[in-house]
């Protein structure tokens, strides 16, 4: 069964930045781009775990704060020639509420 | 809609480079069709010379496989020459009438062995040395005959020779000078490279010209100028090559030597480019495969119509293996009666060094055997640089500027696979060949991203350069003069920061809009890199952007592997008093630090806070009167002090005091790279000045200044600048230091490299000898210091909207998340 949850305003996720939100599923990053689009990854690079949260943001793609692996922010995929994925989560914005979809993990 | 058409003719390594970069720009533009003359997909030609050897496979040196074009939907007409090319209905036609039409065509045909016109010359069993079929032949000759000659005593020459002896075969090498190798060596090196091979077997004749080769069907004797002759099976001609031009000459496209073609690769015809051996470039034709690999890049960019590379010919430098042994040279490396010549030669050991220079700068480099330093020996070659300074260590090669350095292994060659030769990511020698192999890469760059090698401190460069050209057969890197400031762009970090200058640029947009970056957000590499270059250019109007912070400048806190921080505050001179060690001890216990530890910058560092409380931890610390201590930033580090007059019996100034008032005076600033200072009161210099980027080692007449030490993976020690009277002018000179630093080096760029890069004699040039630019520089340093010097804790624990940022987000309805 499908779960929306409502986190909260747009404008609270800085552009080109991320904010972290604390569930049972562990720490997810929401990051926003610059054309305001919404992405939802596990905060742990599969590298070594390091806070994707904290990497600086650029198109699509997130350059981890630890050991610079480039992971793409649609579906969590490192990219290439680095291999490993995080889990991604279905979102979107409405009226300029940012929602999440907790109960499926990609 | 259908896609345009992209016709290549030639399979070789240049032209299917182009595709494989163009295929990384705009993979789905084209639909490319390929016309090669040979049966095969694209193999390394320069591996031929081990497949003569036996050392390696045809399938070995394969790069592209048939699978490769079926994957990237490219159509292969192998064994198929192109004779025709209607420029006007536009299409290409082949020998055995297999025809395709273009939008644009590439033309990559490449070179062909020049063979000498002599009587004689289309006998059976006189060859070229260029593709797989002459290598068959070679061997299949080796198998069946017994005596070789080889005409020339190049590059090429020595590396049929060499096959030819392994397969069995009795082999003499024909040379017009007296010198092998003479674009490559002088006559010393030369003399050493021939000895050796003559121990191996190979027969020499040189200064000796062929007259006539003779025979029935097959060749049985080559007869010389001077009237020797000698018995041959099978000849060789490895004299040079000529650029493949007769089918674009046909076809109405200009040609010289080759095809001559623009800064863009075009030729005359605007919808034909070419790249490769076939091509002529503001007069040159190349035979290297780095430059051709250069032409590629521009081109592809062009073909995906990006319109922004630009090819201004190659300056190369030459690192190859011949038979086993290394050899790399650079510029002019012969010298007349206006250069003077710096030389190191062991012939037992095998080493032979020498360095051409001419008013202080490097002309030419020859080096036989020990080429770790040949990269830097180019680069300052290329740079110009004054190295009057380090002239008695030059030779030595740059792990012996300043002092030790770490590892200390020169050569590869020797290396077994399961060598560690990356010590910080754990990368062995065969990891990296093996990389090199089954990946088909050829640039260091290449070999940094698929193996970590030489990626992060960089200190095992040279050996993994060597592994390079020994295991490609060439190593194509780009010298590091050109290189651009990351995959966004092809201008370098001084073009960017003197269109920021001349343009007045004062935002990231700006620079990135103005200079056509390809990335509209840039990358991990360049934002900060053009953050800095711009609140250093224009400190008033430019506003720092903190997303183009890297986390440590952002957060003003270290991260750690666990994702928390550590907290460092400011420890004056290395100073503190009992009230501070209490607020320390009260902030740690409050907040739950995990260890306390005492850091090599003379302060205490706090371990284990969480991000969330960063802001509160701050503003704690600023309640006790402290401040940020900048341990994350690339900016003013610590100021390290020994006890001076004040207290030490030796002491002969007030090396605190000093100490303490230069971070006062330099706290807050950023830099290009981390800046470390310290003051020792006397030459027994207890606060190791001597390794800090500025150091001062006070004596009883004043204060010796030394600049760009460097105390981390290769340690440097510093270089002296001067000596001054006064405390004041001390602080003066400091000032006027860094901020030359500041305005010139490039970002990343510790002051040590920084001094090698533009010569310890420009420094003291604009520092001691010029007063008014020192003064100058000064004035500015402390113009920029009154708008950028403030404590980064204080402004974001007082900003709610910042403070924010540290805290995981609140979500709307918690309870919303348990079901």
């Amino acid at each position: 069964m499908s779960e929306w949850i409502e986190i909260g305003p747009l404008d609270e996720i800085p552009r080109l930045g991320a904010r972290v939100i604390q569930t049972p599923l562990g720490d997810i990053a929401l990051f926003r781009t610059r054309g305001d689009s919404v992405f939802a990854v596990q905060d742990r690079c599969p590298h070594r775990q390091g806070p994707l949260s904290q990497g600086l943001v650029h198109d699509n793609t997130v350059t981890c704060p630890l050991h610079n692996w480039e992971i793409d922010l649609e579906s969590g995929r490192a990219l290439p020639p680095d291999e490993g994925c995080a889990n991604t989560y279905p979102t979107r914005v409405e009226n300029g509420v940012v929602m999440i979809e907790l109960a499926t993990a990609r | 809609m259908r896609k345009d058409r992209l016709v290549l003719v030639g399979n070789g390594m240049a032209g299917v480079r182009t595709l494989e970069e163009l295929l990384k720009l705009a993979p789905d533009k084209y639909e490319i069709t390929v016309f090669g003359d040979e049966p095969y997909g694209n193999y390394n030609r320069i591996l031929l010379s081990p497949v003569l050897s036996g050392e390696k496979t045809i399938d070995e040196i394969v790069l592209n496989d048939l699978d490769w074009y079926e994957q990237n939907g490219i159509t292969l007409h192998k064994g198929s020459k192109v004779v025709t090319i209607d420029r006007v209905k536009r299409r290409v036609i082949a020998e055995d009438g297999t025809a395709a039409e273009y939008d644009r065509l590439l033309l990559a045909t490449g070179s062909r062995p020049f063979i000498i016109p002599v009587p004689g010359h289309e006998l059976d069993g006189v060859i070229g040395f260029r593709d797989i079929e002459d290598v068959e032949t070679m061997l299949a000759a080796a198998r069946q005959y017994k005596r070789a000659v080889v005409i020339g005593g190049g590059l090429l020459g020595l590396e049929a020779a060499n096959g030819l002896l392994q397969q069995g075969m009795d082999v003499t090498v024909v040379h017009l000078l007296d010198t092998l190798m003479e674009r490559q060596l002088d006559k010393t090196a030369a003399g050493m490279l021939q000895r050796t091979l003559e121990q191996r077997g190979l027969k020499f004749l040189m200064e000796t010209e062929t007259e006539a080769i003779l025979g029935g069907d097959r060749v049985e004797r080559v007869r010389f100028k001077d009237g020797n002759e000698i018995e041959a099976d099978l000849v060789v001609m490895a004299v040079g090559i000529r650029p493949n031009i007769e089918l674009a000459r046909q076809s109405g496209i200009y040609c010289e030597r080759g095809i001559v073609v623009n800064d863009t690769l075009q030729t005359y015809d605007p919808r034909i480019y070419a790249v490769g051996e076939c091509v002529q470039h503001r007069g040159i034709t190349y035979g290297l495969v780095a430059p051709l690999f250069e032409q590629a890049r521009v081109c592809a960019n062009h073909l995906a119509e990006y319109g922004i590379g630009h090819y201004e010919g190659s300056v190369t430098s030459t690192k190859l293996k011949v038979s086993g042994i290394d050899l790399f040279s650079a510029g002019d490396f012969i010298g007349d009666e206006n250069t003077e010549e710096i030389v190191v030669q062991d012939a037992a050991a095998g080493i032979y060094k020498k360095i051409v220079l001419k008013d202080d700068r490097i002309e030419g480099v020859v080096l036989y055997g020990d080429t770790a330093d040949g990269a830097w020996y180019f680069q300052l070659l290329r740079d110009g640089t004054d190295v009057s300074e380090m002239r008695e260590q030059l030779l030595f090669g740059q792990g012996h500027l300043g002092n030790a350095g770490h590892g200390g292994e020169n050569t590869s060659v020797d290396l077994p696979d399961d060598a560690e030769v990356c010590g910080c990511n754990g990368v062995t020698k065969g990891e990296i060949v093996k990389a090199i192999l089954e990946k088909g890469l050829f640039t260091l760059d290449e070999v940094r991203a698929h193996t970590k090698a030489s990626a992060s401190c960089g200190s095992c460069t040279g050996l993994v350069e060597q592994i390079l050209a020994d295991t490609a057969g060439e190593d194509c890197s780009v010298a590091p003069h050109a290189k651009p400031l990351c995959k966004c762009t092809d201008y370098s970090h001084d073009d960017v920061r003197n269109t920021i200058r001349q343009a007045h640029l004062t935002s990231i947009r700006a620079v990135m809009e103005t200079l056509d970056w390809r990335s509209p957000d840039g990358c991990a590499t360049c934002r900060p890199a053009i953050n800095y270059y711009l609140i250093s250019t224009w400190p008033e109007e430019a506003k720092d952007d903190p997303r183009s912070r890297l986390i440590n400048e952002r957060a003003h806190a270290n991260i750690q592997k666990d994702g928390t921080y550590s907290v460092v505050p400011r420890m004056w001179g290395g100073v503190t008093s009992p009230q501070e060690l209490r607020a320390i001890a009260d902030i740690a216990e409050k907040y739950q630090a995990r260890m306390v530890k005492v850091t090599g910058g003379q302060r205490i560092d706090l371990f284990g806070i969480k991000k969330k409380d960063l802001p509160a931890v701050w503003a704690d610390f600023n309640k006790a009167g402290m401040v940020s201590g900048h341990a994350y930033g690339k900016s003013l580090r610590t100021v390290k002090t020994c006890v001076g007059s004040e207290w030490c019996r030796f002491g002969t100034q007030d090396s605190t005091g000093l100490g303490i008032k230069l971070e006062k005076m330099a706290w807050g600033s950023w830099t290009p790279h981390k800046f470390k200072m310290a003051v020792s009161g006397c030459p027994r210099n207890c606060a190791e000045a001597t390794i800090k980027d500025f150091g001062v080692v006070c004596v009883e007449s004043g204060y010796e200044l030394h600049i760009g030490g460097n105390g981390g993976v290769k340690v440097r020690a510093t270089d002296l600048l001067c000596k001054v009277a006064t405390e004041e002018e001390a602080m003066e000179y400091c000032a006027a230091f860094m901020q030359l630093y500041r305005e010139e080096a490039h970002y990343l760029e510790r002051t040590a490299p920084w001094i090698e890069r533009v010569g310890l004699a420009y420094i003291k040039e604009s520092i001691v000898e010029d007063a008014e630019r020192r003064k100058a520089l000064y004035e500015r340093f402390v113009h920029s210091q009154r708008i950028m010097q403030k404590d980064p804790w204080a402004e974001i624990a007082n900003d709610e909207a910042a403070r924010r940022d540290f805290e995981p987000l609140e979500i709307a309805e918690p309870s919303s998340l348990e079901s």
